[in-house]
């Protein structure tokens, strides 16, 4: 965090002074999409020669960014709301670049997987459930064989868009949770222990006989964590997978993109899933920009939404956009202006 | 000539870097105020007794009591088990086996328990100690405040053995020689002589260990368990200061930043005022 932001400083000073002649572009924001934000620019920087810096600060920060109009581009796990758009100097519009989701890790000996319906998994988190011998379990877990143990419920210590993104399918799916704990990217945990960021809560999981945590879908893909099936508003136990989290975006979205698509309707979709944005100006003539510049960075926006940068998000353990989205991404992209006129034909 | 102005160059630059950290020092104390004005605006005074953390948008309450309590809680009862252990060693090192090949390996050993990095200890405590704790079933998880406790006083015991290996040490052979010769043994030695000369020292050291307890974060975090309820007993899971702060400081903005913030004030006070009590009391007695 300190490092991202000393970063970012750092940037921010060398664009400032006009070190580099060319168009660099810079952004900054979320931290879940960064592997993926980094391995794709760097990619278009060897194919366009064209400079992307991009800061890892956190959503919050990344607004903050493109509010202080110091980036080309913010980036947020988390969409604004009709609230804070109307707080943002001028429009701003969002543009999802991939997918990702929160599953649902555990440790039970001997017990490779397990299926969860939503009621069950809100009440194993509110400490309803306390022991994996209960009997809701075992009901929709027949073939399972389920050890007289303590569950212990492991969530994320610091504020995260993990925990932000799994609070809000739990409230979307429990009057109880929406009345006591609700969504956050910290909340006030009823039971439990907390550790510090995705390799904390998956080494606490997997150090802790009976533990269940939550844990962002990148990290448990490529450390191939087992998960639970988790029962989705269509009525099919699914399987967290890059194709079952890019699923969830087959349903329908609004034109402006914002959604959470948390208990997604699609029939295929894993339900705890959603799109991580980046997000521009829709008038790029601000602060004596160039149309240079503005052209830059919606050509490397659209770029992203391409086949290329696509199959990196999937290289990295990202679900890629469903066409459908990419469609509507694109529709925005040529809405953006310069002096009011179109930056893309 | 040249000497007394380049004796006159150091003391400017000696004055200018003394300023300097004066300066930092009420820099930060200035802009922890600042930052925590929010908090304490909207709290007041019951930020220091509510138990309450709850950052649920709309709902927001913030109070520093369960921090407190776990911070305070495991820094105690890792002084109360480094005392017998930190005495007991500089006994051995100090006057059993003062001067000795033995005493200089052992006094080694302990100061480079100093030397290691807490992040050594936090992974120690988690895969090493914290399964112990629970194959010997004190605690269901083994997360808690009696595991953090017990690798603070690991980590503190360097600290509490330095200076009262010194203190001991200065402690007049003639008082010493003048006991035994009256037929003392080394237990009323101890007791009678050695404890009453060196106490200031002792105590000063353990003071001190206790202000480094107080603010250790990173060992604490992985075994503390992080729930931020007012810790119920020994094996009940908490959270500490220094530990909610780094947890929650990245992402948090507002008043949970500011409440953070007014923590972090809060645990400067704290330790400033043991360290006071620490230099007064070598000061004072010594």
């Amino acid at each position: 965090m300190k490092k991202n932001s000393l970063f970012l400083a750092l940037v921010l000073i060398l664009s400032a002074i006009g070190i580099s002649a060319k168009a660099q572009l810079s952004g900054a924001g979320a931290t879940f999409p960064l592997p993926f934000y980094n391995m794709a620019f760097e990619q278009y920087t060897k194919t366009t020669g064209e400079k992307v810096t991009y800061g890892g600060v956190g959503s919050g920060a990344g607004i903050k960014s493109l509010t202080d109009k110091v980036v080309d581009f913010g980036a947020s796990d988390a969409f604004l709301s009709d609230k804070e758009l109307a707080a943002m100097p001028a429009p701003v519009v969002h543009i999802p670049t991939c997918s990702g989701a929160v599953v649902v890790a555990f440790n039970l000996p001997g017990v490779e997987t397990i299926r969860l319906t939503p009621e069950v998994l809100v009440d194993i988190f509110m400490g309803k459930i306390k022991n994996w011998n209960d009997a809701s379990l075992k009901k929709i877990n027949q073939s399972v064989k389920f050890p007289n143990l303590a569950i212990t419920v492991v969530y994320r210590s610091d504020g995260s868009g993990t925990t932000n993104m799994f609070t809000d399918y739990l409230t979307k799916v429990s009057k109880a949770w929406a009345n006591k704990l609700g969504t956050g990217k910290t909340v006030n945990w009823l039971t439990g222990i907390g550790a510090k960021g995705n390799p904390g809560v998956a080494g606490t999981i997997s150090q802790t006989k009976g533990a269940i945590g939550y844990v962002g879908s990148e990290y448990s893909f490529a450390q191939k964590i087992p998960t639970a099936y988790l029962l989705n508003k269509a009525g099919k136990f699914i399987k967290p997978s890059l194709a079952t989290v890019s699923a969830a975006g087959k349903g329908v979205i609004p034109a402006d993109t914002r959604i959470m698509l948390t208990n997604s309707d699609a029939t295929l979709a894993y339900p705890i899933s959603g799109f991580t944005w980046l997000l521009i100006y829709k008038e790029q003539n601000y602060n004596n920009r160039t149309l240079a510049q503005a052209t830059a960075t919606i050509k490397l926006i659209d770029w992203m939404l391409d086949k290329d940068a696509q199959a990196i998000a999937g290289k990295v353990n990202y679900a890629p956009l469903p066409e459908g989205v990419v469609k509507q991404a694109k529709a925005i992209l040529r809405n953006i202006t310069y002096d009011g006129k179109r930056v893309l034909k | 000539m040249i000497q007394v102005s380049s004796d006159k160059i150091l003391k400017y630059l000696l004055f200018v870097a003394s300023l300097l950290i004066l300066l930092i020092s009420g820099a930060m104390v200035l802009s922890l105020v600042q930052g925590s004005m929010l908090s304490f605006h909207q709290f007041g005074w019951k930020f220091l007794v509510s138990d309450k953390w709850d950052p649920t948008s709309g709902s927001e309450e913030y109070g520093a009591l369960l921090f407190i309590a776990g911070t305070l809680f495991t820094s105690v009862l890792a002084l109360l088990i480094a005392i017998p252990m930190a005495f007991s060693t500089s006994l051995f090192v100090a006057e059993y086996f003062r001067n000795t090949r033995l005493a200089s390996v052992v006094s080694t050993l302990v100061d480079l328990l100093a030397g290691i990095p807490s992040i050594i200890y936090g992974l120690w405590g988690f895969y090493v100690l914290r399964p112990f704790i629970v194959d010997i079933g004190l605690s269901a998880q083994g997360y808690g405040i009696f595991t953090s406790g017990l690798i603070l006083a690991i980590m503190i015991i360097p600290y509490a053995t330095s200076l009262t290996n010194t203190t001991i040490m200065m402690v007049p052979n003639e008082l010493k020689e003048a006991a035994y010769s009256l037929g003392a043994t080394r237990l009323e030695v101890i007791w009678n002589v050695i404890i009453p000369n060196a106490r200031s020292g002792i105590t000063a050291s353990y003071i001190l260990a206790f202000g480094r307890a107080l603010g250790e974060t990173l060992a604490v975090t992985m075994l503390i368990g992080n729930s931020n309820k007012m810790p119920t007993g020994l094996f009940s899971t908490g959270n500490s200061m220094a530990s909610v702060i780094a947890n929650q400081f990245g992402e948090a903005s507002g008043l949970q930043l500011s409440s953070l913030i007014e923590i972090g004030l809060l645990l400067f006070v704290i330790t400033t005022i043991i360290n006071a009590i620490g230099k007064y009391i070598i000061k004072k007695f010594a």
